[in-house]
């Protein structure tokens, strides 16, 4: 589904991504965990395409077309949900408006028919009960006065609602307390746990996992993958740090 | 018709920003008069747009006067012609309140402009003016908003709110807020800011699936909106609303 070869990236003249190699085929749950600074969140952004983020090497194919390819709102379109790890705010756009002329954009894109006022309203009210997100929070404007909480949850109603076939979450618990994590961790198992889709998952910690089991889980350090393993990987690094487990390798 | 020796010149503060060479053959003398009596309320529109009946200079002069008590909305989008200017003089009564909402939007050479006066004569009026100006190519937008309160005008709540958004460099906007306070018990507040298109929020939206001309479309109505959130009539506000939108969908 997914392919990363050689991945190499850099903002500003500066090279964040070092020949990064990471496959993710459909139905599985990649978590990606590294130290700070690492390049995660700049494999998220490359991914999605963010301007500044100059790709210099490498290829990244998207269910067989080349994604480097693609401006920004055709990757989603072409299926992909980058979920931030700073969810933007929008001042003076409702929710509503925004993912009703999103979504139809991605599906005019897809040369599908666009949702009726009536259609869409049922599908975000629906996406809304599915992250217990109020759904007068709908109307309100984009992010808004929204809590660090809510925002993560609003991301994931959105990803709801635009239904991708591939989610990159950025550190999407960052931020969410106990409850609130489960409830986002159920989410993105319901909206995204299908053998046509797949997710990574970019994570600093065990916790999210416990909830949204990963099939396979990377270390992502000074822009490469140094490390894949199972689940257990992410356990180990809980325990015991990233410099002992990538001293091991 | 004034001679051209009464033009004003770009000496003048009101006409600092105008294209003042466009108003050669225009009527300066010719004011329209709006009375609003005691108690009694009124709205009005301005829009100027592309089409048959816009030319290119555009020059109105509204004077208006507040009974006690009075209410006055207008509201304005100044979308077309080559100069286009609204003037506003109003003199407030006593406990009457005052409201504009005004937009302009252009590109290419042109000047859009709403020049205000807003006089606070008598004690407890309120007046509140809010302008969005969105600009590209080399056009200009201008507010220059002047609120006079007189001595015994005590309890005058004005206020006043320009926002410019630049699409485009080259493009420019002014704003000239002028405060004039003779009473000590008044609240007069004024800001003015200029920006251009926030590039997170345009690619948050685009990894939502908007196209950039989508994106911009959205952001933009949201810029313009606060010019038009004290307009309830909903059918004249999205019209206005149209006007402005469409002019920059069409123009980049």
């Amino acid at each position: 589904m997914l392919k990363i070869d050689n991945l190499h990236a850099e903002i500003d003249g500066k090279a964040i991504l070092n020949g990064l190699t990471l496959t993710v085929p459909a139905g599985e749950v990649h978590a990606i965990m590294g130290p700070n600074g690492a390049g995660k969140s700049t494999l998220a952004y490359v991914l999605g395409g963010r301007p500044g983020y100059e790709v210099t090497q490498g290829s990244v194919e998207f269910n067989g077309v080349d994604l480097l390819d693609l401006e920004p709102h055709e990757r989603a379109a072409a299926g992909l949900f980058l979920g931030f790890q700073y969810p933007v705010e929008i001042p003076g756009v409702s929710n509503l408006q925004f993912l009703r002329e999103a979504l139809n954009a991605q599906r005019r894109a897809r040369g599908e028919e666009a949702l009726t006022g009536g259609e869409f309203l049922k599908l975000a009210k629906d996406r809304a009960g599915l992250l217990k997100l109020d759904p007068d929070m709908l109307k309100r404007h984009v992010n808004v006065g929204f809590s660090g909480g809510e925002k993560k949850r609003a991301e994931m109603v959105q990803m709801g609602i635009l239904d991708p076939k591939f989610a990159v979450l950025d550190e999407t618990d960052s931020g969410l307390d106990i409850d609130a994590l489960r409830v986002v961790g159920d989410g993105i198992n319901a909206i995204m746990r299908a053998p046509d889709k797949a997710v990574l998952l970019i994570t600093h910690y065990q916790r999210l996992l416990d909830v949204v089991k990963p099939d396979k889980v990377s270390i992502l350090s000074q822009g490469r993958i140094v490390q894949t393993g199972g689940p257990d990987l992410a356990v180990r690094l809980e325990s015991e740090g990233y410099d002992a487990v990538m001293a091991d390798a | 018709m004034p001679e051209a020796g009464t033009l004003p010149t770009r000496r003048e503060e009101a006409w600092r920003y105008s294209a003042v060479e466009r108003l050669q053959g225009e009527a300066l003398d010719a004011w329209r008069t709006i009375d609003v009596p005691a108690g009694e309320s009124l709205r009005d529109t301005l829009v100027i747009a592309d089409g048959e009946d816009t030319s290119p200079t555009e020059l109105h002069r509204w004077r208006v006067t507040l009974g006690e008590g009075a209410r006055c909305e207008l509201f304005a989008v100044l979308a077309a012609a080559e100069y286009a200017r609204l003037e506003i003089e109003v003199t407030l009564g006593k406990g009457a309140h005052f409201e504009f909402g005004g937009i302009t939007v252009g590109g290419r050479d042109t000047v859009r402009e709403f020049v205000t006066r807003t006089i606070h004569a008598e004690p407890e009026a309120t007046s509140n003016q809010t302008v969005r100006a969105v600009h590209w190519g080399h056009g200009t937008g201008n507010f220059l908003g002047n609120i006079d309160v007189v001595r015994h005008a005590q309890k005058t709540d004005a206020a006043q709110d320009f926002k410019g958004l630049l699409l485009e460099k080259g493009a420019s906007v002014n704003a000239v807020p002028q405060l004039e306070i003779f009473a000590d018990d008044v609240k007069c507040a004024h800001g003015a800011s200029v920006g251009q298109l926030d590039e997170t929020a345009r690619f948050y939206m685009a990894a939502r699936g908007l196209s950039p001309d989508l994106a911009r479309r959205l952001l933009v109505q949201a810029f313009v909106g606060d010019a038009l959130v004290a307009l309830e009539d909903e059918e004249l506000r999205e019209r206005m609303m149209r006007v402005a939108l469409d002019k920059v969908d069409k123009a980049l």
